[in-house]
């Protein structure tokens, strides 16, 4: 909302200035958004008037002017306007003025014929937006007069930003009302005395939908002049509210509602038939709107119609076929209430916002009606003249809101807000903003709501308004207390941060990427599942819910090496959104925790090892974080990494992570063709882990240490290639028995000197006993043991 | 008894002369060895007489031992001088930089997250999550933002279908709680929030943090100052808070808070847009209807809820002059963090 500080002030003006007043009432709650000057910065303007008009005698375009408003008499002034004429008012910069833009206005010489200032176009004083010609004064503008003196455009325009709760704000008499409370100085508005009618026409008006309307007032106006202009100073404040003037009925129309808050619509009255029928739309009727869009009506909208054809989108749009025009000369007003559950999301259905709509939909004062009928019958009569019929009210009392009573306790105010008020600050600062108290007790008091106040229901928003008119800021600040109770601390759930802190030391960085990615990355990585979709995505970029961090950690990849940066490590926790079929409440919102590794294995150094990453690197950052959650020695065996497949993954780099049987990851190097696709030169590995799957940490669990020697014994075997390492160690673990406490693959090789499908692996075991020394019978014995299994299950020989 | 002396000299200059162990251990053979030449000389005592004898060698052993003493100071001389030499061969460029990984960084949103939370948590708040795709229920009605309230305007809200969001805010969470624990609570909910919205400013998704206290007695007082503590703690600065009336469906009394600006102290710069004040958080008092929803006696019970943009937080903090650099992942800014 926007408004003319200059208009406030002639309904409330205390001793503010305009930033003064704009600071307190943001302070109020009414959140200005920008005070500025109505007019561009000039000086020596004033209104003239061009007596005489003739050809320039060496160029077509311009006109020599006579020119009068200059103090020292009649002026020549050359002008290139092509409205120029006699007789009419115009701006007239004289010899020294300075326009906006410190242009600076000399005598000059055009084409040989001297001129002495410039008539000037609204778009040169920054005074609006024509800029076609000069600016056409009205005839009565005083000859002579400083244009700003005239205009009045020593005021500003403050911009409210208003919350969509304070409805009442909407108009210039509900922030004259504020700022009457806040500063409590007496408000003043118009005087609206009933218009007398002067010929008996009324339309008669059916309410079909009594709780989306159950107010309508109407009123004839016959004869009126509809070309005749609307004043200036009208234009001014609607243009200082953000309005153009259009004609003058739509101009006071719009006055009103900037005024009173109340929205209007004016009809041609020739262009309705029979009565004024307040309903429901049917699916499918038709509308061409004001602005020239047709719309199909969605079964429900509320229309006024006629006994024919819908009219107008009730409280958003009037129609075209019934709006007032040139040839206008009888009109219908219409001043309604209607409910704002009624208007509320049409308009946006529609894809429209209007300023009536803006309002109905946030609450207009249902007892508002006929005072701006009256309103704008008065300003009408002004400017258009015409003969008004009677105003005529339909009502439909029952379906009206309901009177609000709210009872305020007063040890309420002090519990609520923390400071106690005076029961006369309470009363006076209640009944200032329009609430009436309607009975009193020991504990308290009743205030009746006024109709204006839509966001008034409760008594908490009774302590609101205390408390926004004594001041936020004067309400003292307390710490809150509160029982101290320990709060648990689950030591076997490991907190994202420790996961997090691993991977930092691990030269990962920390990426946030959007949880919404573009679809084809997200079938890329996970052809399987159909992602879920938003309806209204801002872009096909951010259009589905992604089934995996890695397409984003990936984008963020390729976003780096674009920047010529050549090793990348990237670790992202968060929510991915797997769907469950068609409804969307089977859908798994799981966390994760994923990571993308690239590049050299460590950072360009002066120590060489130019190596790139492989497998194992991110294997090993993986075994760091599951590593949180099986504590001690021997636990390791809780996780298992087994060969997998993966469609994003290359089919021979990727390993399922199982905790139990329950599959808590992926790990694995990007897929050849992805990593193609993704143009990337070197492979990219990636892991992501389900932080819920993963589930708890195992406590530590002692066990004591043996004072007896350890006896290491290392085996070379020849096995199989396609032998997983894996289920060597099993096999080996299993056959060695209790006494072996560690058993490490120190090598393995595959390659020149062996059969091309076997390989040798290398492993050292290590035995120890709780309670006693081994001797070599029972470690050798532990050993043959593992060889004959070994050579049993996997073919293995002794190298 | 010449030869002793001439022997003696002969001895100590050479082993001042010995320029290795080696060297020097020659000369302990040649002089004091068994064959050695003074070792020698008192196998010649037998040729004296008893009188001679005790004299005489007493001033050989004097002699072997002189020569001996020479030897070991030489000795250490030649130990510590290979010991230095070894170490000037060792000595290494210590300014070189060290090997092995180099630590990452924490995203600025999330190092500022856990900042917000470690302030609260040690008041006692416990942390909560909940979904991000919400559904209409919790994300707006209960928050008392029924179907076609102006507000759900302000919300720019991204739909799955009809009934199912992306959460606008964390408030949901707060409503998550409530349902299932009875008061006193005290909780704070980070997380990434959605609002259909993309520009220098907005960015479609991005992370608050709110608060909720419920408890018998907390007053707009308690509310004032667990905000304003909290950001001059945050701030690590006794900066200037004010409170604005503002709407929010959920609290009633609410407000949008202002600090004084980082950027100008107030004086008005571009940071501030020449206001002097940085809105930061919004905040009230919880609402009725929102107690309700869950159950909760309002005439026993008050409370009082904050949030706060984190990217905005650290937008402040760290001086990040644009929104979309915290999302771009770009090594360059997060190596900064």
């Amino acid at each position: 909302m926007k408004f003319s500080n200059s208009w406030l002030r002639e309904w409330v003006n205390p001793q503010l200035t305009a930033q003064e007043l704009a600071d307190q009432i943001t302070m109020a709650g009414l959140e200005v958004d920008g005070v500025e000057k109505v007019a561009g910065e000039f000086s020596g303007v004033v209104v003239g008037e061009i007596l005489a008009c003739e050809q320039h005698p060496d160029a077509d375009k311009l006109r020599v002017c006579k020119v009068a408003g200059h103090p020292d008499g009649e002026m020549q002034v050359v002008c290139g306007a092509p409205n120029a004429r006699a007789g009419i008012k115009i701006p007239f910069a004289l010899v020294g003025a300075v326009l906006p833009g410190d242009f600076k206005i000399k005598k000059a010489k055009l084409r040989g014929v001297e001129s002495f200032g410039m008539l000037c176009a609204q778009t040169e004083l920054e005074l609006g937006e024509d800029s076609g010609g000069i600016w056409e004064l009205p005839d009565d503008a005083p000859t002579g007069k400083a244009l700003r003196e005239y205009l009045q455009l020593d005021d500003e325009t403050i911009e409210v930003d208003l919350t969509p709760n304070r409805s009442d704000c909407l108009g210039i008499a509900g922030i004259a009302r504020e700022v009457g409370v806040l500063n409590r100085c007496p408000v003043q508005g118009p005087e609206i005395a009933p218009v007398a009618a002067q010929i008996d026409d009324s339309l008669p008006v059916s309410l079909h939908a009594g709780d989306a309307c159950p107010r309508y007032v109407g009123r004839v106006i016959r004869n009126i002049d509809i070309n005749a202009q609307p004043p200036l100073w009208m234009q001014e404040r609607l243009r200082r509210s953000g309005l153009r003037s259009i004609d003058p009925v739509v101009d006071v129309t719009n006055y009103v509602l900037l005024e009173l808050g109340q929205p209007m619509h004016a009809f041609d009255l020739q262009k309705l038939s029979g009565r004024i029928k307040v309903r429901l739309a049917e699916q499918g009727e038709q509308l061409t709107l004001l602005d020239g869009q047709e719309v199909k009506l969605q079964a429900g909208t509320l229309l006024i119609a006629d006994e024919q054809k819908p009219l107008a989108m009730a409280g958003v749009m009037g129609g075209k076929d019934s709006a007032v025009t040139g040839s206008t000369s009888d009109i219908f007003l219409e001043s309604a209430f209607f409910n704002p559950l009624a208007i509320a999301g049409k308009a946006r259905s529609y894809g429209l916002h209007t300023d009536s709509s803006h309002r109905f939909e946030r609450g207009v004062d249902y007892r508002l009606q006929e005072k701006a009928v009256e309103r704008a019958t008065q300003l009408l009569l002004e400017i258009v003249g015409g003969e008004p019929g009677p105003v005529h009210l339909r009502e439909l009392s029952e379906l009206m809101p309901a009177e609000r009573h709210i009872t305020l306790r007063r040890a309420r105010v002090e519990k609520g807000l923390g400071v106690a008020l005076a029961d006369d600050e309470i009363v006076d600062i209640l009944t200032r903003l329009g609430l009436e108290k309607i009975d009193q007790s020991a504990e308290g008091w009743t205030f009746l709501v006024p109709s204006f106040r839509f966001d008034i229901a409760i008594e908490a928003d009774l302590l609101e308004e205390l408390a926004r008119v004594y001041g936020y800021n004067r309400i003292p600040s307390e710490s809150f207390t509160a029982a101290l109770d320990i709060v648990p601390q689950p030591e076997r759930e490991i907190s994202h941060e420790s996961l997090d802190q691993t991977l930092l030391a691990r030269g990962y960085n920390e990426a946030i990427t959007f949880s919404f990615i573009d679809r084809e990355s997200a079938v890329l990585f996970d052809p399987q599942s159909e992602p879920v979709a938003l309806q209204n995505p801002i872009s096909a970029d951010l259009a589905v819910m992604r089934t995996s961090l890695v397409p984003g950690l990936s984008k963020a990849l390729q976003y780096n090496l674009n920047r010529q940066q050549s090793r990348v490590r990237l670790f992202e926790s968060g929510l991915r959104f797997v769907p469950g079929g068609d409804d969307v409440t089977e859908l798994r919102q799981e966390p994760m925790l994923a990571g993308l590794v690239y590049g050299s294995r460590f950072d360009e150094n002066w120590t060489g090892g130019k190596d790139v990453v492989d497998f194992y690197d991110i294997k090993a950052d993986v075994e760091a974080l599951l590593a949180h959650y099986v504590a001690g020695e021997g636990a390791e065996d809780e996780f298992r990494f087994v060969a997998g497949q993966h469609p994003a993954l290359h089919p021979g780099q990727c390993a399922k992570i199982l905790r139990g049987d329950v599959e808590i990851g992926v790990v694995g190097a990007l897929h050849p063709q992805l990593q193609k696709r993704l143009d990337l030169p070197k492979s990219a590995f990636v892991f992501e882990l389900s932080l819920e799957a993963l589930g708890q940490a195992r406590l530590p669990a002692f066990r004591p240490l043996s004072k007896f020697p350890e006896v290491r014994r290392d085996l070379a075997l020849l096995i199989d290639a396609d032998v997983p390492a894996a289920s060597l160690v099993e096999t080996a673990v299993e056959a060695a028995g209790e006494t072996l406490t560690d058993l490490k693959i120190f090598d393995v090789y595959q390659g020149k000197g062996i059969d091309f499908n076997r390989k040798s692996v290398a492993m050292g075991l290590t035995f120890q006993h709780s309670s006693r020394t081994l001797n070599d019978d029972e470690i050798n014995a532990a050993v043959d043991a593992v060889v004959r299994q070994l050579e049993q299950k996997y073919n293995a020989s002794l190298r | 008894m010449q030869d002793l002396q001439s022997l003696t000299e002969q001895a100590l200059e050479l082993v001042e002369q010995a320029d290795g162990l080696a060297a020097l251990d020659q000369v302990r053979v040649d002089y004091l060895g068994k064959k050695g030449q003074l070792t020698a000389l008192l196998k010649s005592l037998g040729k004296l007489s008893a009188e001679e004898r005790p004299a005489a060698g007493a001033r050989i052993n004097e002699a072997k031992q002189q020569v001996q003493e020479k030897i070991n100071a030489r000795r250490d001389q030649l130990e510590q001088a290979a010991i230095d030499a070894k170490l000037a061969e060792e000595t290494i460029d210590v300014t070189l930089p060290g090997r092995g990984e180099e630590q990452g960084n924490a995203h600025p949103v999330t190092r500022t997250m856990r900042r917000i939370e470690e302030l609260f948590v040690r008041l006692g708040f416990s942390v909560e999550e909940g979904p991000e795709i919400e559904d209409d229920y919790h994300n707006f009605e209960a928050l008392n933002i029924p179907a076609h309230h102006p507000a759900r305007a302000m919300h720019d809200t991204f739909y799955i279908d009809p009934s199912t969001v992306l959460r606008t805010h964390t408030s949901p969470v707060q409503i998550r709680t409530m349902e299932k624990a009875a008061p006193p609570i005290r909780i704070i909910c980070p997380g990434r929030v959605y609002r259909c919205d993309s520009d220098v400013t907005h960015s479609p998704m991005f992370h608050q943090v709110e608060g909720l206290v419920v408890d018998k007695g907390v007053s707009f007082a308690h509310l004032k100052g667990c905000v304003d503590q909290f950001l001059k703690a945050f701030f690590e600065a006794d900066v200037p808070v004010r409170f604005r009336p503002s709407y929010f469906p959920f609290t009633e009394p609410s407000a949008e808070v202002d600090i004084q600006c980082t950027g100008c102290g107030g004086e008005g710069c571009r940071v501030c847009s020449g206001t002097g004040w940085l809105e930061v958080m919004g905040c009230g008092m919880v609402h009725p209807n929102v107690f309700t929803a869950c159950d909760i006696d309002s005439e026993t019970y008050s409370g009082f809820a904050f949030g706060m943009g984190v990217e905005r937080l650290a937008m402040l903090r760290y001086g990040v002059n644009d929104l979309r650099l915290f999302f771009d992942n770009d090594l360059r800014f997060l190596k900064q963090f």
